[in-house]
C-alpha cells in the first residue's frame, strides 16, 4: 500500500492523460497518493473546518491528500488559471480544484479553462436531485463541468415578537409602508443584496422566463420596469430611508439584535439558526419565503483543465455527494447547507437520517422552502446592479 | 557607505511615491497593456466622470478633510492657549502616548459602538426618552460624513496636540505669554496675538499632513463613513477590487483626481493663512486686551475631554462587546460574560499577530537603521538638514495614500513582481521612515556633543563611540522612535490592503475587513488586538528604560 505513491512517482505518463470518470475503478486507481489543491473561499471558521474534515475523510479512505487553499475571492482563482493558460502552462497548475458558480463559472467554461464533462459521470452523481437549479448555473448550462455539492436558497428572517411571516413580495412592500424604516437589505453590488433585486425582478415580471436569456435578447427598461416601480416605492420605507444600507448580510444581524429592523434578507435557510446560537441574533428570529417561491442557487466544484491531479479532484467531488458527507453538511452545527441529493434515491436509513437531523429552531424544512427558482442569467445581475447603483446608490 | 545613506533613505522614501504616481499616470490615460489597454485614450476619464457618484465623492473629500483639520487644530489651540500649565492639561498630556498609537480603525469603531442610534450613548437616553426601538437617525454613515469628521477629529487632535507641545518651547511660549499678560492682555487673546503665529509656523507641515489624510482616508470612512456614494478614496479603493480590468482604469484616473483635489486644497489653505496671517496682524495690532476668553476658555477644555474620552469610553465598548454573550438593545452591559469569542478567533488573532509584528519590525528596524545612519552622517560629516529637506521627510504623508498605492500595485504587477509581504514591507517604510525620523532628529541633535570629544581623546573610533556612548545614551528616544514606528506600521491599512493584494493580513486589514460584516464581538476582538500591538511597544519604551538604567537616574526617560 505504502508503495503506491512511490510507484505513481515513477509513472508520470499515468497523471498526464485524462482520466476517464465512467472507469471509476482507474480513477480511484490512479487518485491514491494524489495532492489535491482545492481553492476555497476561505472566509468562514465553519467551512474550513467542514474542509479539514472532509480531508481526513478522503485521506483515509483513498489516499487523496486534500489541501485547502484558502481564497478571500473566488474570481483570484479564475485569473489564475487563466494567466496560466495564457503562459502556456497547460500542465501542472496550481489549482486542482475550485468552489465556484455562477459568473465565474460562466467565464472559466467560456474560456475553455475547466476539465470535463465529468459531473454525471460520478457514480453519487445518481442520488442528485436534478432541478433546474443544478443543470443551469445562473443561465450557463452547467453540462457536466461542475459537480454540485450544496444548495443555498433565498428567505426572509424576522423578528417574530415584532412581524409576521409575508406571502408575497407585494405584501412586503405594505409591510414596509405601515412599519416605516423596519426593513432592509445590503447595499448592491453586496452578493446578497443584488440577489434581493433579483429576487423581486423574478416574482414582478410578467413572464420570468426572458430573464434566462442574455440581458441583450430583450429590453432591458421594459423588463425590469416594474422592479423600479417597486423600488421607488419601498425605497422611504427602508431602514434609514435608504440613505444608508447594511454592507453585508452579516451586518443584518446586528441591526437586528439591536431592535433597528425587524426583516432581513438571507441566502441561506439555516443562516439564522446558526446566527442564534453564536448570540448573534435573538431567540425569537424565524424565517419565512413569499408563497410563489425564491431564486435558489447551487454552489459547485470545478476542475480546472491543467491540474495534475484531475483524478483526485474528481474522488473529492464525489465524496462531497456521498450521502453521509451531505449529512454532515447540513447539519447546522456544521454548515447548515441544503443537500443537493434526492432524498427519494436514498435508502431508508439515510433518508431516516436526514429526516432526523435537527436543522434548527429557525430553518424552514424542504417542504417549506419549496422548489427553487432559477436564478436570472448573469448579465441580468450586472445590468441591475449597475441601474440600481445609478438610482439609489450615488445620490 | 555612511555618505550615501541620505541618498538611500531618500530613494526608500520617495522611490514608491514616485513609482506609484506614474503607475497611475499611465492607466489614467488609457494605457494598461497587461489588461489589453493601449492608450493614450481618454477611456479612463470617461469611466470616471460617468460614476454618478463623483461630484458628492468629491465634495465629500472636501469637506471631511477641511473639517476635521480646522476642528483638530481649533481644539488644540483653545485647549493650549486656555489650559497649559493647569492639571487637567497634565492629565491629558497623560493620555496623549495611549491615545496617540490606537489606530484609526479601532478609533472609529469604538465611536461607532459609542454613537450609533443603537450604540451605548442612545441607550443611556433610552429609558429616559422613553424609547422602545433605537430612533432611526443616521448617524453612522451620515451623508455629510459629520460622524466620520468626528472620527478623524479624535484622533488627530492627540497628533497635533503632540506636534504643538514640541513647537511651544523654540515659540518661546512662556516668556512670551509672561509678557503679554504682564501688559493686560487675557489668556486667551494673549496666547492667540502672540504665541500662535510663531507656533502654527512650526505645526504648518504637520496640519498639511492631517489635511491630506483626512482627505483620502480610507479605513475610517470604511467603517464611518457614507455609501451611497462612498467618499472618493473608498470608491478608488472599490474599483481596485473588481474582477474587471477596466475598473483598474478608472480607479487610477480617480487617484490622479484624489491627488489634484489634495493639491489644490493645500495651495488654497496656503492661501487662507495668508489672508489670516494680514487680517490677525491688523487684529493683534489692533490692542484689545481681551476677545470673550472666558467663554473660548470654557469651550477648550469640554471639547479635548469629549474627544479623549470618546477614544477611551469605545475601546472600553470594544473590550466588553468581545465578551458579550447576548446584548439586546436597550441593556447598557451585556446578560453575561464570555471568551468564546476570543477562544474562536485565537488562531485567526495570532496569525494576523504574526504577520504584524514581523512586518513591523523589519521595517522599523530598516527605519531606525536608516534614520541613524542619515543623522550620524548629518553629525561627522557636518551636514545640516535644510528646510527642503525637511519637507522631503514631510513629503510621502502630503500626497494621499489612495493616489500613488493604486498606482504601486498596478506597477509592480507590470513588471511581474509578486505582491506579497516584501513589498508591503518597501510600502510601509514610506510612512514608518518619516515618523522614526521626525521623532528621533531632535533628541539626537540636542544630544551634547562634549561626550563624543571626551570618548574621542580617550582614544575611541567614531564608530565605538557611536555604539557605546551615543546609542546607550539615547536608549530612550531610540525605544521612543521604535513605538512609534511599531504604531505607524500596525495602524497601516490601504499600503497592507493594496501591496499584499489580500494574501497579507494583519490585525489591521483583518479588523478593518470585519467592519462589513457587522459582527460586534468578532470587530471587539480583532481592534482590540490591534490596540494592544500598538500600544505595546508604548508600554516598553517607557517602561524599559527605567529598568536598564535603574541605577543611571541622568540617563532614566
Amino acid at each position: 500500500m505504502r508503495l503506491l505513491p512511490f510507484l505513481a512517482a515513477l509513472l508520470p505518463t499515468a497523471t498526464l492523460a485524462a482520466p476517464d470518470p465512467s472507469n471509476w475503478g482507474t480513477v480511484l486507481e490512479e487518485a491514491r497518493g494524489q495532492t489535491v489543491y482545492w481553492h476555497a473561499w476561505g472566509g468562514s471558521t465553519a467551512t474550513n473546518d467542514f474542509i479539514t474534515w472532509l480531508g481526513d475523510r478522503v485521506s483515509d479512505e483513498y489516499g487523496v491528500t486534500l489541501e485547502h487553499v484558502k481564497l478571500t475571492d473566488t474570481a483570484d482563482a479564475v485569473t489564475r488559471v487563466l494567466s496560466e493558460k495564457q503562459a502556456g502552462a497547460n500542465t501542472g497548475g496550481a489549482v486542482d480544484l475550485v468552489w465556484i458558480n455562477g459568473a465565474n463559472f460562466a467565464t472559466m467554461k467560456e474560456a475553455d479553462l475547466l476539465f470535463g464533462p465529468y459531473a454525471t459521470e460520478l457514480p453519487n452523481y445518481d442520488l442528485v436531485a436534478e432541478e433546474g437549479v443544478v443543470t443551469t448555473d445562473f443561465g450557463m448550462p452547467v453540462e457536466g463541468f461542475e459537480s454540485p455539492w450544496a444548495k443555498a436558497q433565498f428567505v426572509f428572517m424576522y423578528d417574530s415578537a415584532d412581524a409576521e411571516p409575508l406571502d408575497s413580495m407585494e405584501a412586503l412592500q405594505q409591510w414596509a409602508a405601515e412599519n416605516p424604516g423596519r426593513f432592509t437589505f445590503p447595499q448592491p453590488p453586496d452578493f446578497l443584496g443584488t440577489t434581493f433585486l433579483k429576487q423581486a425582478l423574478v416574482s414582478l415580471v410578467d413572464d420570468p422566463s426572458v430573464l434566462q436569456d442574455p440581458v441583450d435578447a430583450h429590453d432591458f427598461d421594459d423588463v425590469t420596469q416594474p422592479l423600479w416601480t417597486y423600488l421607488d416605492e419601498l425605497t422611504p420605507n427602508l431602514w434609514r430611508g435608504g440613505a444608508a444600507y447594511p454592507s453585508s448580510g452579516p451586518a443584518q444581524f446586528q441591526l437586528i439584535t439591536d431592535e433597528e429592523i425587524d426583516i432581513a434578507p438571507s441566502l441561506s435557510p439555516s443562516e439564522a439558526s446558526t446566527a442564534i446560537t453564536n448570540f448573534q441574533l435573538p431567540e425569537s428570529v424565524r424565517t419565512f419565503v413569499p408563497d410563489d417561491g425564491t431564486i435558489g442557487n447551487v454552489s459547485f466544484v470545478a476542475i480546472p483543465y491543467n491540474s495534475d491531479a484531475k483524478a483526485g479532484a474528481m474522488v473529492v467531488a464525489n465524496e462531497l455527494l456521498a450521502p453521509e458527507v451531505q449529512l454532515h453538511a447540513q447539519d447546522p452545527d456544521v454548515l447548515g447547507y441544503g443537500t443537493v441529493l434526492d432524498i427519494d434515491k436514498l435508502t431508508t436509513t439515510q433518508a431516516q437520517a436526514f429526516a432526523d437531523l435537527n436543522l434548527g429552531v429557525a430553518t424552514l424544512g424542504p417542504s417549506e422552502l419549496g422548489e427553487a427558482l432559477p436564478e436570472p442569467d448573469a448579465t441580468w445581475s450586472k445590468a441591475i446592479e449597475a441601474a440600481w447603483i445609478e438610482r439609489y446608490g450615488a445620490e | 557607505m555612511l555618505r550615501f545613506l541620505p541618498a538611500l533613505t531618500l530613494m526608500a522614501m520617495l522611490g514608491p511615491v514616485v513609482a506609484g504616481l506614474l503607475g497611475a499616470l499611465l492607466p489614467a490615460s488609457g494605457h494598461l497593456p497587461a489588461a489589453g489597454f493601449h492608450g493614450p485614450s481618454l477611456l479612463a476619464v470617461r469611466q470616471l466622470l460617468d460614476w454618478p457618484g463623483l461630484a458628492e465623492a468629491s465634495r465629500l473629500s472636501v469637506t471631511t478633510g477641511v473639517l476635521a483639520t480646522a476642528g483638530s487644530l481649533g481644539i488644540v489651540t483653545l485647549i493650549v492657549a486656555g489650559w497649559s500649565g493647569t492639571r487637567a492639561f497634565a492629565w491629558l498630556e497623560r493620555a496623549l502616548s495611549p491615545l496617540l498609537s490606537v489606530p484609526h480603525a479601532a478609533a472609529a469603531f469604538g465611536l461607532a459602538f459609542l454613537v450609533a442610534p443603537s450604540g451605548w450613548l442612545m441607550r443611556l437616553v433610552a429609558p429616559l426618552a422613553g424609547w422602545e426601538r433605537p430612533p432611526d437617525m443616521l448617524i453612522v454613515g451620515d451623508s455629510f460624513g459629520l460622524t466620520m469628521t468626528a472620527g478623524l477629529i479624535a484622533k488627530e487632535v492627540p497628533f497635533l496636540l503632540l506636534m504643538t507641545l514640541a513647537a511651544l518651547p523654540q515659540a518661546r511660549g512662556t516668556p512670551t505669554m509672561l509678557v503679554a499678560r504682564s501688559l493686560g492682555y487675557g489668556r486667551m487673546t494673549g496666547w492667540l496675538k502672540t504665541v500662535f503665529p510663531s507656533v502654527y509656523a512650526q505645526i504648518r507641515l504637520p496640519v498639511y499632513v492631517v489635511l491630506a489624510y483626512s482627505m483620502s482616508v480610507v479605513d475610517v470612512a470604511l467603517i464611518l463613513g457614507p455609501t451611497t456614494p462612498a467618499t472618493l478614496s473608498v470608491q478608488i479603493v472599490h474599483w481596485m477590487g473588481t474582477p474587471e480590468l477596466s475598473a483598474r482604469l478608472t480607479a487610477a484616473a480617480g487617484a490622479i483626481w484624489q491627488a489634484i483635489l489634495v493639491g489644490v486644497m493645500l495651495l488654497l489653505w496656503r492661501a487662507g493663512e495668508h489672508v489670516l496671517a494680514r487680517q490677525g496682524r491688523r487684529w493683534a495690532a489692533g490692542g484689545r486686551r481681551t476677545h470673550g476668553d472666558g467663554v473660548l476658555r470654557a469651550m477648550g477644555l469640554p471639547l479635548a475631554v469629549v474627544s479623549a474620552l470618546s477614544v477611551l469610553l469605545g475601546l472600553v465598548l470594544l473590550a466588553l462587546w468581545s465578551v458579550a454573550t447576548r446584548w439586546r438593545w436597550p441593556e447598557l452591559a451585556p446578560s453575561g460574560l464570555t471568551m468564546r469569542t476570543w477562544s474562536r478567533h485565537a488562531s485567526g488573532i495570532s496569525d494576523a499577530a504574526g504577520d504584524t509584528f514581523l512586518i513591523a519590525g523589519i521595517v522599523t528596524g530598516m527605519a531606525l537603521v536608516l534614520t541613524i545612519g542619515c543623522l550620524e552622517s548629518e553629525h561627522r560629516f557636518g551636514r545640516e538638514m535644510t528646510r527642503r529637506a525637511t519637507l522631503l521627510l514631510y513629503l510621502p504623508l502630503l500626497v494621499p495614500q489612495t493616489a500613488f498605492l493604486p498606482g504601486l500595485q498596478t506597477f509592480l504587477l507590470s513588471i511581474d513582481a509578486d505582491t506579497g509581504r516584501v513589498p508591503v514591507i518597501a510600502a510601509h517604510l514610506v510612512f514608518v521612515l518619516p515618523y522614526v525620523f521626525l521623532s528621533l532628529g531632535d533628541p539626537w541633535r540636542a544630544w551634547d556633543v562634549r561626550n563624543a570629544t571626551v570618548a574621542a581623546g580617550l582614544g575611541a573610533s567614531p564608530d565605538r563611540v557611536l555604539l557605546a556612548v551615543r546609542l546607550p545614551m539615547l536608549l530612550g528616544p531610540l525605544l521612543t522612535a521604535v513605538a512609534i514606528g511599531v504604531a505607524v506600521s500596525v495602524g497601516l491599512y490601504l499600503p497592507t490592503l493594496l501591496i499584499g493584494g489580500g494574501r497579507v493580513s494583519t490585525l489591521t486589514t483583518e479588523a478593518v475587513s470585519l467592519s462589513s460584516g457587522g459582527d460586534r464581538r468578532a470587530i471587539g476582538a480583532f481592534a482590540l488586538a490591534q490596540t494592544a500591538a500598538a500600544l505595546l511597544p508604548f508600554a516598553l519604551a517607557i517602561g524599559l528604560p527605567a529598568l536598564v538604567y535603574r541605577n543611571r537616574r541622568g540617563l532614566r526617560g
